[in-house]
Parts: structure tokens; C-alpha cells; sequence
């Protein structure tokens, strides 16, 4: 049967095993997606135009937008807007989240950066040093907050202590418990934890930078900071931005950490944080989908903003 | 099982009846899975307190922790009720939690009847939904003014009777006693987390200074009066002065570790912090008392919000019958003596206030007969599936006044249209 084939049907074929191949080995992840993230998404904007309540799951009627925004006119001549877009418990949490994400990921950004520099010098113990900046990234994030939620503790806490004895602050504060620093005290474990994997990231994008420009402009004699942003920082920057994206995505969707270290302030509470009150304690299922949905189109929104204004290359293809 | 049946016969009652009807005959073993919060050693206890009803049926109990804020517990609930799991027998329940959860839990009338006769008649009512008994009383809470006694004899005051006397009373110890070197003592200590503990003080705050319960029973919106207003402002006082700034973040546990290590002069706690706080590592053992909690204003009449646990049957376990026998059995009055006496918890038969070995071991539990009677519910009943929300506003006002963001007319006033929003036309 082989022996009758043409060479140019066979290279052909072989393309068509190929694709073929490829899609039997993509298919069960493929199922595993749609069932794990394409189906609930699907429901929650689904669920976000019904009347749903967690008791009743499956009765929920149609009621279009009225989730997001209805007007309804009172009788007096009053006209009532009513839904998420009109909630102010949204929009304080909206601005929470945003104000925590562009926040923590500058400074993580900065910090990260400046980490990655130190660890890509050459010097005696860096790979015991590289690991042990990776261990606040290992904490699962519920310890790492319960643990910071102990050493901010207003009469026990390290943190206070410290402070005290420096003479910093002359009195206890009460990091989590003040609402002027409670987005402080979530900031702080924020950056404590998540700079190790920017730093991690951009080390991985300063390792790619060939040795020999630096020392080509050492020659030159260059002055080591117009090396960092003439060299440096432009080669480092596709490495850069896609970390970037990754910590905005995280950092917008943020629940764990608030939820333990201050859950129901309104000082902190972010989209996350109210959708699951919405969806789960008040019983209010449907318009807790809503403000999911509308967390997703926010953080698409952003996404697809930052990559057109930082003209990110997520394919790869273009450095080749 | 004769020798344990002997050595209390007032056991037999509700017991006997309980196991002869479901769980003794039956030959398989079974596990039940138990579900509470974790607050004090009440885990600990737990193990101790089934033991007796293991080794009498045979079958074992399994009790899966839960985090201590009730908040946290009921998300979690809803959840797993919502999406009928079956791993979960047994649930403890909050007092105002029965018409949010009814429809998941397991009619008890029929089998509850006799033992439902002997708790005080209005805790069976929180837990009767349209004629159906959803959860049965293991204990009941009210609380009650924490103070130490010999820092009062001290300086020589009496019991604040009102909450300017507490507030001044406590002022003048904390002070004192800093000035003599205890830099962290605090005059008061209380649960100011935004959570349902601080709906629990706050409305005891304006109760207790005729200023309504916020949502009255009969379902109008009362939270904002004059009463409510200056009761609100008081406490708004306290943060920073005699209590620690940081009691906006604490709940039960971080008022009772700051009571317990001898740093407050007053604190408002449930009944089960007596018990604790008269331990062998405690730093206030023997030098406390409890009344009841302070009035304000002009009115007279003191108020603590009634609080208290059930335990309901799920309507999903496999099961059922092991279940319902161990609710008994925790509801029966052996195990609420047992609980009463090793964790000062309150029980909900009356005639165990009046029983002689509660009285020694925990003298305060005969007295609190009285708190409770003046206990005043939270507005579940009224605002039924809303009340989550009610709360939550409700304790959002209150927490953002007395964090200094805005005043309390103005949060109470904003609370009120929130609350008419909310209940959308006359009834809830």
C-alpha cells in the first residue's frame, strides 16, 4: 500500500498525521477547559441575566439586563435606577481593586526588577540566594496572611513592637483594623510575597541579554546606569511586559489575602470580594454573576488595553 | 451499656428514647460527619462530650472545624447545602440562621416533640420555619458584661450600672493602672469587627439606650432616631480612648486574648469566656465577675443579643437516622449539663437551671436565667431571607462610624435609605 504513494501525497500525508496526532494529544485538555473554565463561564453570564438564587439554581427566569441596570419609574413621578452599575458598594470596590493592582504591581515591578539584577551578578552563594528568595512565593497565601495578619496584630504583633522599640510610631497602630491602613497592611504582604516571582521572571529575561554588548559598552566606557536603560532595559522589556500582564491579571481578580487579612472592610474590598458576599452570603446569586461578568470584561479590557498601548508581542514570534 | 445506662438515671429520658428508637439495633457502624465553629475548646470538648452517645450506639462522629466567625460559616454552608452534599450529617447552626436554611434540613417535630417541650419555648419558635422544627437548641448565648473585681476594689467604684459610668470607670483604671506601670492595660474590650459580632454589640448599644432594634418585629425600618444616634457616637468614643484602636478588627477570640492576659478592665463576651477565663493558664482566674451588660441614656432596661446554636439534620446525609439519634442527644439534657459544665455554655432546658451540679461548678449559669430573659433577638425573623444584608449594612454603618468615616447621624441616616431600598415596598 505504501509503495503506490507519490512522494508529494505522501509529505502531505505526513502533515495530516501530524495535525491529526497533535489534535488526540490537545483533545483531552481541550475537553478538560471547556469543562473547567469555558462551561462555568458560560453559566455565570448566563446566570447574570436570570434571577437565580443559590437556593433555587435551576428556576431562575429571564430578566435581560436588570442585573446591571434597570430604571424603574415610581409612581410619585421618581424615576429609580437600580443594579450594579448604579452601586456604590461596586464602584468602591472597583476602585479598590484597581488602586491595589496598579499599586502592588509597580512596586513589585520595581522591587522584582531590582532583585533580578542582583541575583543575575556573579557572587558566592547565588543559588542558595536565588532559592531562598522563592520561599514567600511558595506560602500558600492563606498562611502568608493569617501569619502577617499575627505580626500586624495591633497588641501582639512583631511588627508594632519593632516599630515602638525604633521609635518609628509612639503609639500601637492597628494596621488592619484602621481603615487609613488597611490597604497599607494588605499592600505590604502583597509586595512581600509576589515580587519573588517578578523577580523570577526578570531574571529569566536578563539571563537571555548576550554578555558581549555589556562588554562592549564597558569598553566603550559607558556609565553603568545609561547601560541599564539604553541596554538593559530595552532587551529585558518583552520579558518585562508579559510578567506584567501576568500580575495584573492576578492582582485584579485578588481574594484570598484581603479575605483573611480584612475581609469585610470597606476599605479593601475588592470585585472578588463582593461578588462572592453577593453571591453566597446574601443570596443574591444572579447579581453576584453580574459583577463576575463584570470583573471578566474588566480585566479582559484592561488586558487588551495594555497590550495594544505596550505593543506586546504574546506570540513570540516577532524576535525570531 | 446497663452499667452506663445506671449511673444516671435521669440519663434514661430522653437517651433511652432516642437510641431504642434508631441507633442502638443497628448492626453497621456508622460515621457521622459533625460540622462546627472552632471557638475556644469547644473541639476539644466536642470529642469528650459524644463519647458517651459513641459508645452507645456503636457509631463514631467525625467533627470537621470550621473558622471561629460565624460570617465565614454560613458562606460555607450555603454552599455545601446548595449543591446537596452529602458528606456533611450534621450542621451547628446559628440562631438566625433557621429561614435561610430551612428548605436543606430535616423536619424534626415529630421526633423532637417530647424533648422540644422542655427548652424555653421561645428558642424553639427561632427554630420552627412554617411549622417545620429545622434545627434543635444544644445551647444558648447571651452576653454579659466581663469586669474585674479587684481592680474595681482598687480604686474603690462600683459596677457601672450605665455606659458613661463604664466609660468613665474604665478610663479612670486604665489610667491608673498605666500610671503604676502596666503600660497595656485597656479600659474596654469588645468585638468591633466588621462582621455579625459587631451587629450583635451595636445593637445591644442602641437597645439598651431605647433606641430600637433596628428593624422592629412588626418590619419597620427604625435605625435612625435620636437614641440610636447618641448610643452610636458613645461607643464611637471608646475606640482609641479605653478600647484599642485595633478593636475594629477583633472578634470574640481577640477580645477574650487580651481579657484573658489581664490587659482590660471590662470586656462584653459570650458566656462560654467565663468558663476559660477561670482556667489554671489563665491570668484572671478568680478575679473577675460578669453582670449584666450597661444601659444608656434614660432607659433603664439592659439588652443582650440572644445568640445561641442549634444542631439541624441535613436533608442530603446518608445518614439520616444515626444523625437525627445524635442530635437528640446533643439537644438531651445530659449532654447540655455536660456542656455547661465544662464550657460554661448556656442550656436551653429550663429545668437545668436549676440543677445543683450545674449551679456549683459554673455559679454564674442560674443567674444568666435573668440575662436571658431579657434577650433581644436580631431582626431575622422580620427581614427573613435578607437578613445577611441587613446585618451587613448594618454593621458597615456601624463599623464606618466608629472608624471616623462620617458621623452617625449621617451612616444611620444613609443606613435607613439603604435599609427602605433593600426592603423594596411594605413587607420584606
Amino acid at each position: 500500500m505504501t509503495t503506490s504513494l507519490t512522494p508529494p501525497r505522501r509529505e502531505r500525508s505526513l502533515q495530516d498525521q501530524r495535525a491529526r496526532a497533535a489534535f488526540w494529544f490537545l483533545a483531552p485538555m481541550l475537553v478538560m477547559l471547556f469543562c473547567v473554565a469555558a462551561w462555568p463561564l458560560f453559566r455565570s453570564i448566563y446566570f447574570s441575566f436570570t434571577d437565580t438564587t443559590l437556593s433555587n439554581l435551576y428556576g431562575g427566569k429571564w430578566i435581560g439586563f436588570d442585573n446591571y441596570l434597570s430604571r424603574r419609574e415610581l409612581s410619585s413621578g421618581r424615576v429609580l435606577w437600580r443594579g450594579t452599575l448604579v452601586d456604590p458598594a461596586w464602584w468602591n470596590a472597583f476602585w479598590n481593586t484597581v488602586r491595589f493592582s496598579v499599586v502592588s504591581v509597580t512596586i513589585e515591578t520595581i522591587l522584582g526588577m531590582l532583585v533580578a539584577l542582583v541575583l543575575n551578578a556573579e557572587f558566592k552563594g547565588r543559588g542558595f540566594v536565588r532559592a531562598a528568595i522563592l520561599v514567600p512565593w511558595a506560602i500558600p497565601t492563606i498562611v502568608s496572611a493569617k501569619m502577617w495578619g499575627w505580626m500586624l496584630n495591633d497588641q501582639f504583633g512583631i511588627i508594632n513592637d519593632i516599630l515602638l522599640n525604633l521609635h518609628i510610631i509612639d503609639q500601637k497602630v492597628a494596621w488592619a483594623a484602621n481603615i487609613n491602613t488597611a490597604m497599607f497592611a494588605v499592600l505590604i504582604v502583597d509586595v512581600w510575597k509576589t515580587t519573588p516571582f517578578m523577580a523570577l521572571l526578570c531574571l529569566a529575561g536578563l539571563q537571555m541579554i548576550p554578555r558581549d554588548i555589556y562588554e562592549a559598552a564597558k569598553i566603550d566606557g559607558v556609565h553603568p546606569v545609561r547601560v541599564f536603560f539604553k541596554i538593559t532595559l530595552p532587551l529585558v522589556r518583552p520579558a518585562l511586559m508579559v510578567a506584567v500582564i501576568f500580575r495584573i491579571l492576578d492582582a485584579l481578580r485578588i481574594f484570598d489575602l484581603i479575605y483573611v487579612l480584612t475581609p469585610n472592610s470597606d476599605a479593601t474590598k475588592t470585585m472578588s470580594i463582593i461578588a462572592r458576599q453577593n453571591l453566597i452570603e446574601f443570596d443574591k446569586f444572579a447579581y453576584g454573576s453580574a459583577q463576575s461578568t463584570l470583573l471578566f470584561l474588566i480585566i479582559a479590557i484592561f488586558v487588551m488595553l495594555y497590550i495594544w498601548i505596550g505593543r506586546v508581542d504574546l506570540s513570540g514570534e516577532s524576535g525570531k | 451499656m446497663t452499667k452506663f445506662m445506671k449511673s444516671a438515671a435521669w440519663r434514661a429520658t430522653a437517651m433511652a428514647a432516642a437510641i431504642s428508637a434508631f441507633g442502638a439495633t443497628s448492626v453497621l457502624a456508622e460515621d457521622i460527619t459533625y460540622v462546627s465553629g472552632a471557638v475556644g475548646n469547644a473541639i476539644d470538648n466536642f470529642k469528650a462530650l459524644v463519647k458517651p452517645w459513641e459508645d452507645a450506639t456503636g457509631n463514631t462522629v467525625t467533627i470537621v472545624p470550621m473558622p471561629a466567625s460565624t460570617s465565614d460559616q454560613f458562606g460555607q454552608y450555603r454552599l455545601w447545602l446548595a449543591a446537596g452534599n452529602s458528606d456533611i450529617d450534621l450542621y451547628q447552626t446559628d440562631v438566625i440562621w433557621a429561614p435561610q436554611l430551612a428548605e436543606h434540613f430535616v423536619d424534626l417535630t415529630e421526633v423532637a416533640g417530647e424533648l422540644a417541650k422542655t427548652h424555653f419555648p421561645s428558642i424553639i419558635e427561632s427554630q420552627t420555619v412554617d411549622g417545620k422544627l429545622v434545627a434543635l437548641p444544644i445551647f444558648t448565648d447571651a452576653p454579659a458584661l466581663y469586669y474585674r473585681k479587684d481592680l474595681l476594689e482598687k480604686y474603690n467604684l462600683p459596677v457601672p450600672k450605665t455606659w458613661e459610668e463604664m466609660t468613665a470607670t474604665a478610663k479612670t483604671i486604665q489610667d491608673g493602672e498605666r500610671a503604676a506601670g502596666n503600660a497595656d492595660m485597656w479600659g474596654f474590650v469588645w468585638q468591633g469587627n466588621a462582621y455579625e459580632g459587631l451587629t450583635c454589640d451595636a445593637l445591644e448599644w442602641l437597645k439598651s439606650s431605647g433606641g430600637g432594634q433596628i428593624v422592629e418585629p412588626d418590619g419597620t425600618i427604625s435605625v435612625n432616631n435620636p437614641n440610636a444616634i447618641a448610643a452610636l457616637e458613645l461607643a464611637k468614643t471608646w475606640v482609641g480612648n479605653i478600647s484599642p484602636e485595633g478593636v475594629l478588627a477583633y472578634q470574640e477570640e481577640e477580645a477574650r486574648g487580651l481579657w484573658q492576659t489581664g490587659n482590660a478592665v471590662f470586656m462584653r463576651n459570650w458566656p462560654y469566656a467565663y468558663g476559660l477565663g477561670n482556667g489554671d493558664d489563665s491570668a484572671v482566674k478568680g478575679l473577675f465577675d460578669v453582670t449584666t451588660l450597661p444601659t444608656g441614656l434614660d432607659s433603664t432596661t439592659s439588652a443582650a443579643t440572644l445568640g445561641g446554636w442549634n444542631v439541624a439534620v441535613s436533608k442530603y446525609s446518608k445518614h439520616q437516622e444515626a444523625a437525627i439519634s445524635l442530635a437528640m442527644y446533643l439537644a438531651g439534657p445530659e449532654a447540655q449539663k455536660q456542656r455547661a459544665i465544662n464550657e460554661s455554655n448556656l442550656p436551653t432546658i429550663i429545668s437545668l437551671y436549676d440543677d445543683a451540679d450545674i449551679a456549683a461548678a459554673q455559679p454564674i449559669i442560674p443567674r444568666w436565667k435573668d440575662v436571658f430573659l431579657q434577650a433581644v433577638p436580631r431582626p431575622s425573623a422580620p427581614t427573613r431571607g435578607k437578613y445577611n444584608e441587613v446585618s451587613s449594612l448594618f454593621w458597615n454603618a456601624v463599623h464606618n462610624t466608629l472608624a471616623g468615616d462620617g458621623t452617625a447621624a449621617d451612616n444611620l441616616e444613609e443606613l435607613e435609605v439603604l435599609l427602605t431600598d433593600l426592603k423594596g415596598g411594605e413587607s420584606w
